[in-house]
């Protein structure tokens, strides 16, 4: 028996909320959300996606119907303090010195990085470090488990203009230094290569 | 309005039938008075902080003008039966914005009612030549967003209390700002049309630029100044009612480029509570509204350009096209 979440009459957010609630208490499973305007269809629809679960939203003649299945497989982990941790790589190679052990310090890095969790949320790479998510690049393969496993990977997209690099984005999304400092600045932790 | 008919006053400069905010009406050669009023339902929990955002607000649509605040009056409606020491806070809040804008309060009037309500009625002055409207941007302008977006999302996501602290505070540091640096950067440019961005989100009021200048507005998703948590807080559905009805007036004459996530066109035509001035500059007076901003600690982002005279429609790309012919 599906759990029911009777939203109608209410006022955004709380269809929202009441959903939140709902798919909290229930590990795997259905439940239907029934409000009774568009501005709570799309919103709960919006919250169910943005938590992995499938929708459906059926009208009827009391209200909207609004199917939502979660999996235990896609159930997108709680927002903890470790999602708000930055790495942030400045450098194609990592420390100062010799460019050789730069290279395979960085690989070692991200294969490191690939084994171990909660360091961070984002990867945000800046200046020449965008080549290590364009292409040739040596460490794609760990960059793109890590995005697999939920990461975010960012790339500035001043470097990549900079250096030719903006069709050749291999991993992640490009961002912009107003996005940049915001995650740094509401990080519990940033981590700078 | 549209049903009310209003005898017209050849002194009155600015009135119902351009959308500006403010109404205008020369007194003598040299000087015309804005009259404006505003007044909101709390979206903080913080009584002094509402003050403070409301008293903003109210005061943005002087300035928007380019006008200079005067004198205040304090719209209050409060529930006889809370405490007064929460309306005493929330006029405490508001009285730190009036007197950052010198201007001065000169009264005001309370109502009863089931629940509190704050704004003010504001008159400010201005020189009749130097009005800035809405209607008159040009094609090559530049235009420019003196604030984030998001604060409507995140008014939503307090009420659900699904906003971190930071956020919250991020949010109402961003509304609580007076408008007056950028006022001050507009006039010693010598802008001519601006507008400020509030109840119909970043689209509809750049929309009324569009249409009173009779212009195509072409607009950059990638430089949109974003506040803290607004695009998680967006994708989970915490967008207010209003963002909707802006999308059902407007979508029509706005297009979007097919890669522009969902939650960013949300955040377009979500509402903004006291947000920032959007200002079209020429591109000879770039460079020059650029070291104002930064002369005076605004930060501005440059979010899109006036392309086309005549056509009035908002085209939404990720960042500038260059060619770009309607």
């Amino acid at each position: 028996m599906d759990t029911v979440v009777d939203a109608r009459g209410l006022a955004c957010p709380h269809p929202v909320v009441l959903t939140k609630k709902a798919l909290e208490n229930i590990s795997q499973g259905s439940i239907v959300t029934l409000v009774d305007n568009q501005t709570a269809v799309e919103n709960v629809r919006k919250f169910a996606k943005s938590q992995g679960c499938d929708v459906e939203v059926e009208e009827t003649r009391e209200g909207y119907y609004i199917h939502i299945e979660k999996t235990a497989a896609e159930t997108r982990a709680d927002l903890s303090e470790f999602d708000t941790g930055v790495i942030l790589i400045t450098n194609q190679y990592l420390g100062q010195g010799d460019i050789e052990l730069g290279r395979t310090l960085m690989k070692s890095f991200f294969f490191t990085l690939t084994q171990m969790n909660g360091v961070a949320g984002s990867i945000i790479f800046m200046n020449s470090g965008v080549a290590l998510t364009t292409q040739g690049s040596e460490v794609l393969d760990h960059i793109l488990s890590l995005e697999q496993a939920g990461m975010e990977i960012l790339s500035c997209g001043t470097c990549l203009d900079y250096y030719n690099l903006k069709n050749q984005l291999m991993a992640g999304k490009v961002t912009n230094m107003f996005t940049i400092l915001e995650k740094m600045a509401a990080a519990y932790k940033v981590i700078t290569l | 309005m549209n049903e009310v008919k209003v005898k017209p006053d050849p002194r009155l400069l600015v009135g119902f039938d351009r959308a500006d905010d403010a109404g205008v009406f020369k007194l003598t050669e040299n000087i015309a008075i804005i009259q404006t009023v505003d007044f909101l339902t709390p979206m903080v929990d913080d009584p002094f902080l509402f003050g403070q955002i409301a008293a903003a607000n109210a005061l943005s649509d002087v300035y928007a003008m380019g006008g200079e605040p005067l004198t205040v009056m304090n719209i209050v409606c409060f529930p006889k039966c809370l405490d007064l020491r929460v309306l005493q806070e929330i006029i405490k809040g508001g009285l730190t914005k009036i007197e950052e804008a010198g201007a001065t309060l000169v009264g005001g009037h309370t109502v009863d009612d089931t629940e509190p309500k704050y704004g003010l009625s504001v008159t400010g002055v201005i020189d009749p030549a130097r009005v800035v409207s809405n209607a008159c941007a040009r094609e090559g302008d530049y235009l420019y967003l003196t604030k984030p977006l998001g604060s409507g999302i995140v008014s939503t996501a307090i009420k659900g209390e699904m906003a971190s602290e930071l956020v919250v505070s991020r949010a109402a540091n961003s509304m609580a700002t007076l408008n007056k640096a950028a006022r001050d950067a507009m006039m010693r440019v010598g802008i001519e049309s601006a507008t400020d961005v509030t109840g119909f989100g970043l689209l509809g009021h750049t929309m009324e630029m569009a249409e009173g200048s009779g212009v195509a507005i072409e607009l950059w998703s990638e430089a949109l100044p974003v506040l803290t948590g607004v695009e998680e807080l967006a994708q989970m559905g915490l967008i207010p009612g209003g963002a909707y009805s802006n999308r059902d007036y407007l979508k029509d004459r706005i297009s979007f480029s097919d890669e522009i996530d969902e939650w960013i066109r949300d955040l377009m035509y979500s509402p903004e509570t006291s947000g920032g001035l959007v200002i079209a500059v020429t591109p000879e007076r770039k460079a020059d509204l650029e070291r104002a901003f930064k002369e005076l600690e605004v930060k501005a982002a440059a979010v899109g350009r006036v392309k086309n005279a005549g056509r009035v429609h908002i085209k939404v790309t990720r960042r500038e096209q260059n060619g770009y012919r309607s």
